[in-house]
């Protein structure tokens, strides 16, 4: 019988998603075993021809990590879905947009400024030259794939299957979500692979979190001696971890976390949740300034809300290109290339 | 040119504000219709995901009422209120939608005139303000 064919396509990321299917390190010979890789770009020699000319639903399953921000991303995620029977969306950029999400609060025009002609010691670029989709050239036409305005999660361009989250995805949970999907035991389309309860509940500090919660005083991580063992929120340290799926680090106990570093966030909003960073405002809501939260002045709240820096920029850290809103509103956007 | 009529969505807390919107209906006060009403239990059941939503959505404006500090039903409902709030406006104007587009106000029951001087003027600021531009991103 023949093995099932499997591939790996990397979109808008960093490669650590890549390298998180080398950390299943032995474990990896299981998985190469059972199934056969016929696509991976980042690891072994294939070429698009080799996607373009298999038969439709050839792949048994196709896992995609990293946002879609160019025309050549966006193809191949087509492409790939259409080759393959299920798409797994891997890793929290293919999930909910991730880091290069964060681009969804500019638009290629500023980008484009602040990356290639913006006046700064890191930019030499004379000319002005900017990414265009052609060129001429004397040898001839030159091209590259056009840069859109907006990054998007894979499943806001192509129908996806499953998700695994994280940034990247802890090798326990690749491992058993292929295992899972090898031995046909498919679980509910559009499930998340991971485990379904908020990080706090697991977190091996959640002991050390007072009954009342109540913050007097932000601090961001550079402005305290953090102590190992203390929930985060208690010392003022903003945590993602009251709205953020569990299932990091290879026991499942938090790998931020364990690290003596707060929650970001990269694990995606926990089931029922849709707006991760709403959640968190909420959640902070509830516990800034509460002891006393009678005789506090206005003003003085307001200061204690306002000393959080970049309020979009955190909550939404990993998941702005998923949040409702989704980026930032710019009526000027230039749409033409 | 047509004349702008704001879509605006209030949310009401069913102690305070929600009452004092009642009290100016049956007291004859006249206020723009361009709010639509929905009754909350607290004006913290105001998940900021509802109001993302509404924005999303295509509203151009978002009422928050709730009781006035220290009346809340529930003990200490507004005080989350104001702080969400707070923070909310500062991350709303990070996604590029003008803050002024969200207002939280304390009514009381029996402030009927205060309901309808509130209605007034946030009808008249987004009008000024003019319709939001659509938020999200363009999908397929």
């Amino acid at each position: 019988m023949n093995k099932p064919k499997i591939g790996f396509y990397w979109c808008a990321s960093c490669g650590g998603c890549e390298e998180a299917i080398v950390d299943l390190h032995e474990k990896i010979l299981d998985v190469v075993e059972k199934v056969d890789i016929v696509f991976w770009p980042c690891a072994m020699d294939f070429k698009y021809s080799d996607v373009e000319n298999m038969k439709d639903g050839e792949m048994a399953v196709c896992f995609i990590n990293g946002a879609i921000r160019t025309d050549e991303q966006e193809h191949m995620a087509k492409l790939l879905r259409q080759k393959a029977q299920l798409i797994v969306s891997f890793g929290a950029c293919s999930q909910i947009g991730g880091i290069p999400g964060l681009g969804n609060f500019w638009d290629r025009e500023t980008i484009f400024r602040s990356s290639y002609l913006d006046k700064c010691p890191s930019i030499d670029n004379p000319q002005n030259t900017i990414p265009l989709k052609e060129c001429e050239v004397p040898e001839g036409k030159l091209t590259l794939p056009g840069f859109h305005d907006d990054v998007k999660a894979t499943d806001q361009v192509i129908e996806v299957d499953y998700y695994l989250p994280g940034c990247s995805p802890a090798p326990h949970l690749t491992l058993n979500a292929i295992m899972t999907i090898l031995r046909g035991e498919l679980p509910a389309k559009g499930s998340v692979l991971g485990p379904s309860k908020a990080l706090c509940d697991t977190c091996p500090r959640n002991d050390t979190k007072p009954e009342k919660l109540s913050i007097k005083e932000f601090k961001r991580v550079s402005e305290v001696m953090l102590d190992p063992e203390k929930c985060f929120l208690t010392q003022g340290v903003i945590c993602m971890g009251p709205v953020t799926r569990s299932g990091c680090g290879d026991d499942g106990e938090g790998r931020c976390i364990k690290a003596n570093m707060p929650c970001r966030g990269c694990y995606g909003p926990i089931d029922g949740v849709i707006d991760v960073g709403a959640k968190m405002i909420s959640a902070i809501g509830s516990i800034a300034g509460l002891d006393g939260e009678e005789e506090i002045p206005e003003a003085m709240t307001k200061r204690l809300m306002d000393s959080i820096v970049d309020p979009a920029g955190l909550f939404y850290r990993f998941s702005l290109a998923k949040s409702l809103l989704g980026r930032r509103t710019m009526p000027q956007r230039n749409k033409e290339q | 040119m047509e004349k702008f009529e704001p879509k605006i969505v209030c949310f009401l807390c069913q102690w305070c504000t929600y009452a004092g919107a009642d009290l100016a209906g049956t007291s004859r006060l006249k206020y723009p219709p361009n709010g639509i009403a929905i009754k909350t239990l607290c004006s913290s059941r105001v998940d900021p995901q509802h109001i993302l939503m509404a924005f999303k959505e295509g509203c151009d404006g978002v009422f928050i009422g709730g009781c006035h500090p220290g009346d809340c039903h529930y003990q200490s409902g507004n005080y989350k209120t104001l702080r969400k709030s707070m923070l909310l406006k500062r991350t709303l104007e990070q996604f590029g939608i003008d803050p002024e587009r969200f207002h939280l106000e304390w009514i009381s029951a029996s402030e009927g005139k205060k309901f309808q001087t509130a209605m007034n003027d946030f009808t008249e600021r987004i009008r000024r303000l003019g319709p939001l531009p659509k938020v999200g991103i363009e999908l397929e």
